[in-house]
């Protein structure tokens, strides 16, 4: 296990090394972006892209980019937008606001998934079961960003139920009572599709688990049926939906960059989208590399949990 | 030995096996099943999953036809008829889907919509307006209106030959598109066209005015059109005049201002749009912001995606089974390092590839050409993985052996024997290809992250960004293009699955 988890951390950072190293080459093969005219910062980014190597040779850019993030965790500055700002610390800032939203999302859609998963799965081919199985099609289906249009029209515009924007950090501390109620709206966006996809694979999982041999002993012996599911059934269902929570729990940190957009959510999303259009360079790397590094690490994550959760299966052996 | 009980068969009971003859096994004479016929049969059983297939078929039929066959087109931007509400002319009689809309307004809001039916007849008030009282004491009047005659007047500009043009196809068609000129045209008044839905004294005459009139004792409207003792002053030699234009002292009504340029006209819009455009301005999704037909944008739009999607689909598949193959095939050294390039490919975010994409190239070739790139360069690595599973799975088996002590070559071996097999996940795959692809780029376009619009094109996800804006007040501009992704993706859903089970033989026979 160890030796598979050093292997798999190795070819992590392998993959993550080669992926920077294109997008660092393919960046600097583009035409420079003007510095803004924002008086007096001007230069302190002249300074920066001195100190950087700006103009020398890529490699030995590279070099100074690379040792600037071994040595001092530096990422530049981000020339375009915060200029005063280190680029992690903009980033740290940020990056509450998109897991707070999804972190209440899956909080809430985790037990309704379940819920509809194994009430479609006891009553498997009843009407019950057609109609959770419809739905679930069709919340699996529609884009989240039809969820935020519709949840945006309804419950905001037409009934006000909830604001339209989250208030901005100053006013309201991101714990409070105002922040949860201002980020509802994209939280149920996001629910919808995370509800569905339990619910999916709760009940295709259970459904298989429920006609299993020891499932019929377990009866026979005299447990009724809803001690037979808890105990016997959703223990092995949840060799398979587990890595899935563990899964959305993780994605939690990728966030949604449309949901981001559509409710004016400060996240990471948004600080993406705005550093592609504004062209701000050093904010575009260290955001691929945030979300390269997060893509692969919960694929590794991913994969342990698998070990973790049934011990019978092991991940990488041999045959 | 217990013979002895059939001893008494009668003779006729028995008879001469031919000798002379061949016996021949018998052709069969039900007709053989291959693998695409039994994915057929098994396919169509799927009920949810034909009815999808036809709803797909009908996207796409809207998508191919609607652009030919539309009145209108995508450079088609209307200056006046924005975000005008759906109208079906089928419907429009049963008071559903036409048009109108409920609106509640000020005193002088409902007498400055009442004043366009009351000069044209084309009524943008439909029926009685209910007044209500606020807690103010401040009378609000809630009534109902037609979203296709609310622009009501406006001015324009035409030289000469135009503005004979016009006047002739008046007098042929005996409609009223010339109105007579108010005084006040001069005025750039903030609304109403800049004044020239103003045929009426008003309250308040300065630029600002909010198109509140002065109303005679009996609660009419006060013309206050230019007049004069020549009946056709402005070169106006029609004989279409306005029914209250009848001469009454020597005094006439202005129907045109001379210019630089020619003649400053007053016109009724929605005459003068079906004199221009040939036909009823009738939009049965609406119109965007910018004036456009919804209904005809949506399928140009969804033509563009469908495009995309499926010449994304046969690359991806072309590349994602030839690498595949030989990933599958050669196995070994081969396989771990071309199964690291693609590894390495798959982990990268598509977000980051399609800005890449769209920063290196989108100048050079243009957005959609580079927006093709950055969904071939990953999206063939899933086909890949497929193939290459499928090659393993089955080229241990003994027919390839066989194969190959006849003296099959790679190729042969590769393409001739393995590869069919997996062609079912295949075919699968590049449908499900195509959702995935539609949702992609509507969501990179409603990010802003790629922009395909252009003068003649559109596609879905800007369609969706232009309407994000107004989904408040005219939520139908997003509600369109919304409603066919949605239905686009449960269908390829239902549709995509369906086909999976359909190709997958040891689901034969196993019923839900």
């Amino acid at each position: 296990m160890v030796k598979y988890v050093t292997k798999r951390i190795f070819l992590m950072f392998f993959t993550l090394f080669v992926i920077m190293t294109m997008c660092f080459v393919l960046i600097k093969l583009l035409p420079l972006p003007a510095v803004k005219e924002m008086g007096k910062d001007i230069n302190i980014i002249l300074m920066k892209r001195e100190q950087m190597g700006y103009g020398k040779p890529i490699a030995v850019q590279y070099g100074i980019f690379l040792k600037n993030i071994f040595t001092k965790w530096d990422w530049g500055v981000g020339e375009q937008m915060y200029e005063t700002l280190g680029i992690w610390d903009v980033l740290l800032k940020k990056l509450p606001y998109t897991i707070s939203v999804n972190f209440y999302s899956i909080l809430i859609a985790i037990p309704i998934g379940l819920g509809l998963g194994i009430y479609a799965a006891l009553k498997k081919n009843k009407w019950q079961d057609h109609v959770i199985s419809t739905a679930v099609m069709v919340f699996y289906s529609v884009p989240s960003y039809v969820y935020a249009f519709l949840v945006q029209y309804f419950l905001c515009f037409r009934a006000g139920l909830f604001p339209i924007t989250i208030p901005s950090g100053e006013t309201a501390s991101l714990f409070s009572f105002k922040m949860f109620i201002s980020m509802m709206p994209a939280i149920i966006s996001l629910g919808f599709g995370v509800v569905a996809n339990l619910a999916r694979y709760t009940r295709a999982e259970l459904s298989e688990v429920l006609t299993g041999d020891y499932m019929l002993l377990a009866r026979t012996k005299g447990l009724t049926k809803a001690q037979a599911t808890a105990r016997h059934a959703m223990r092995n269902a949840m060799v398979v939906i587990l890595p899935m929570i563990i899964g959305e729990f993780l994605g939690i940190i990728y966030g949604s960059l449309i949901i981001e957009k559509i409710f004016a959510i400060p996240g990471v999303g948004e600080l993406y989208i705005s550093s592609i259009n504004l062209r701000d360079f050093n904010f575009f790397m260290a955001l691929t590399f945030f979300y390269t590094f997060i893509g692969l690490f919960s694929g590794i994550l991913l994969d342990i949990s698998y070990g973790f959760i049934d011990p019978r299966i092991r991940m990488g052996a041999k045959k | 030995m217990q013979n002895n009980e059939y001893m008494s068969i009668p003779k006729e009971a028995f008879e001469f096996a031919p000798v002379g003859e061949k016996i021949y096994d018998k052709k069969l004479e039900t007709k053989p099943i291959g693998y695409f016929k039994d994915a057929w049969i098994r396919f169509c059983k799927n009920k949810s999953s034909v009815v999808a297939a036809i709803i797909i078929l009908i996207l796409v039929l809207f998508a191919i036809i609607v652009p030919i066959f539309s009145p209108y087109t995508v450079e088609h931007r209307d200056g006046y008829y924005k975000t005008v509400l759906p109208k079906a002319e089928l419907l429009a009689p049963l008071g559903i889907w036409d048009g109108t809309y409920t609106k509640s307004d000020t005193r002088a809001g409902y007498l400055y919509y009442n004043s366009i039916g009351v000069e044209s007849g084309r009524n943008a008030v439909i029926g009685e307006a209910k007044v209500n009282k606020d807690s103010d004491g401040n009378e609000y009047y809630t009534f109902k209106v037609d979203s296709y005659n609310t622009v009501g007047y406006v001015f324009v500009n035409l030289t000469q030959n135009e503005y004979i043009a016009l006047q002739n196809y008046q007098d042929e068609n005996e409609v009223q598109i010339i109105y007579p000129m108010p005084e006040n045209y001069k005025t750039n008044y903030t609304i109403g066209n800049a004044g020239a839905n103003f045929w009426y004294k008003l309250k308040n005459d300065k630029a600002t005015s909010t198109g509140e009139p002065v109303l005679d004792k009996d609660g009419n409207y006060i013309p206050n059109y230019i007049t004069s003792s020549n009946k056709d002053r402005g070169d106006y030699t029609s004989k279409m005049r306005i029914a209250t234009d009848t001469g009454e002292n020597g005094k006439w009504f202005a129907y045109a201002v001379k210019n630089q340029t020619g003649y400053k006209v007053r016109v009724l819009y929605r005459e003068y749009y079906i004199y221009k455009n040939g036909h009823e301005p009738s939009f049965l999704f609406g119109t965007n912001a910018y004036g456009q037909d919804i209904f005809t944008c949506l399928a140009a739009g969804a033509r563009l995606s469908f495009l995309l999607a499926v010449f994304v689909s046969v690359i991806n598949l072309t590349i994602g089974a030839l690498y595949g193959s030989v990933e599958g095939y050669y196995g070994g050294a081969v396989d771990i390092i071309l199964e690291r390039i693609s590894d390495i490919l798959a982990s990268v975010p598509f977000i980051v590839v399609v800005t890449l994409f769209k920063l290196h190239l989108a100048d050079k070739v243009g957005p959609l050409p580079s927006l093709l790139f950055a969904f071939v360069m990953t999206g063939w690595v899933g086909m890949a993985a497929r193939v290459r599973l499928q090659f393993y799975r089955f080229k241990g088996h003994e027919y390839i052996l066989a194969a190959r002590t006849l003296g099959a070559k790679d190729g042969r071996l590769m393409f001739k024997h393995i590869f069919p097999n997996s062609i079912g996940t295949i075919i699968t795959g590049a449908v499900l290809t195509i959702p995935g692809v539609i949702f992609s780029e509507s969501s990179l376009s409603y990010l802003g992250i790629i922009n395909l619009e252009t003068s003649s094109l559109t596609s879905v996800g800007t369609m969706l960004a232009q309407g994000q804006g107004y989904l408040q007040t005219y939520p139908h501009i997003i509600l369109f293009p919304a409603v066919f992704i949605s239905l686009l993706e449960i269908s390829f859903n239902l549709f995509g699955n369906g086909l999976r089970d359909a190709f997958n033989p040891s689901l034969r026979g196993v019923e839900e």
